[in-house]
């Protein structure tokens, strides 16, 4: 069978690339200390030594729009193109093109709408920044084929948070049945407190510090007992109006499993968000 | 309210340089424009199976023709679609780093939450 070899779960911060290439004048002054984070980061993922990423992140109005919306969905493509005109513009993003892992894709559909998730599939997906930003932090020379699996944390009506933990415990179990002996990382992206076109965005701090610092201490000890009693659809606009791609680190969480600590977890609080990192090793492999 | 159409605004400029810059230099004849021609076709589907029924109302309209983020905050437009093509057309106008973003959050500082429903 294969082994889940990490179980990775971060923000997804589209500034990332253009602060970590700046010089001279435009580098700004966190720059530094998040790029030597980011590079530790990125060592938890090195010594895993994985053969085949599933990523889960959040479409942002690119591909998926409000006239057909799903609400989860696997890729099933031979390859992805990446990045969007307005991340380009906005974000400095690079184009990128990634290779898929069809069988894996194929393997996590079926068994997952046998599971009972009534996933939607594309066989033609390009994959945006809630993907391409976790691969530019976490193995920037995107070598690995990739099962993107999108989630809907955007338009309402949403699927709950506790579907999306069943969703990752899921997908957690359905990888370590898969036949074979491929090394598979499981990496989810999303967001702690976040605001975006509302009054508390771009703030000195995420609008909600104190949800912040709870959310780490949920993720960081797998306490989804304490999340799920706490977190609700309703609940999630309080601490910010973006705050709904938390539901991806509880999918994370699920994929982890309850009550298991994180291997590695780091922050970093930025302008405007808290930055985010946990690893988990269920085999052991990684684990310092 | 048509708040999907009003998204549906947001969206299809924000994901065409010319039409970003088409709605920075004449937002009232674009919006016109594209409400004749635009608005009632489906993203999916060829030029002649359109839909027959979607038109903004006049307060959508107004708001999307004076480029009013603040009234399309309230209209319950999706925030995340009118910061993004916003920051497109203005960000260039503003000396400081996120200039534009700090003073689009200080118009909207007399909302708390529950903000308008984007529920489409």
């Amino acid at each position: 069978m294969a082994t889940v070899a990490a179980v990775i779960a971060s923000t997804h911060h589209p500034f990332y690339y253009r602060a970590s290439r700046s010089a001279g004048p435009d580098r700004p002054p966190f720059a530094d200390e998040w790029v030597a984070k980011i590079e530790t980061f990125r060592r938890t993922l090195t010594r895993a030594r994985p053969d085949v990423l599933v990523m889960v992140g959040s479409d942002h109005f690119h591909q998926l729009w409000l006239d057909n919306m799903p609400q989860f969905l696997i890729g099933k493509a031979p390859y992805y193109d990446a990045n969007f005109y307005n991340e380009e513009r906005e974000f400095g993003l690079p184009r990128m093109f990634l290779k898929g892992h069809e069988e894996l894709s194929a393997y996590l559909l079926r068994e997952g709408i046998d599971a009972g998730f009534d996933l939607a599939f594309s066989n033609e997906l390009r994959i945006d920044h809630s993907i391409t930003c976790p691969l530019i932090t976490l193995r920037p020379e995107a070598d690995l084929p990739i099962v993107p699996i999108y989630t809907n944390i955007f338009a309402p009506p949403m699927p709950p948070p506790r579907r999306f933990v069943e969703l990752g415990r899921t997908i957690r179990q359905l990888v370590e049945a898969w036949p074979g002996e491929q090394r598979v990382a499981i990496i989810g992206t999303g967001h702690l407190s976040l605001e975006l076109g509302g009054p508390r965005q771009f703030g000195p701090h995420g609008p909600d510090p104190e949800f912040d610092r709870k959310a780490i201490g949920w993720i960081a000890s797998g306490d989804l007992g304490s999340a799920l009693a706490e977190v609700s659809l309703d609940s999630l606009w309080e601490p910010g109006n973006a705050t709904h791609g938390f539901m991806d680190f509880m999918l994370m969480m699920g994929a982890a499993g309850a009550n298991v600590q994180a291997d590695y977890t780091d922050s970093l609080d930025l302008f405007h968000t808290m930055e985010a990192y946990f690893t988990w090793y269920p085999d052991g492999t990684g684990a310092p | 309210m048509s708040k999907y159409l009003l998204n549906k605004f947001l969206y299809t400029i924000d994901r065409d340089p010319e039409l970003v810059e088409r709605y920075r230099a004449d937002p009232r004849g674009t919006v016109a424009w594209w409400e004749a021609d635009r608005a009632n076709v489906i993203l999916n589907c060829p030029g002649g199976e359109r839909s027959t029924w979607l038109e903004f109302t006049q307060a959508e309209r107004e708001a999307l023709a004076t480029h009013d983020y603040v009234r399309l905050f309230e209209l319950g437009a999706h925030n995340f679609l009118t910061l993004t093509l916003f920051i497109a057309l203005f960000e260039r106008d503003y000396a400081e780093p996120l200039g534009f973003q700090r003073e689009y959050a200080s118009r909207l500082r007399h909302w708390t939450v529950p903000y308008p429903d984007i529920a489409t």
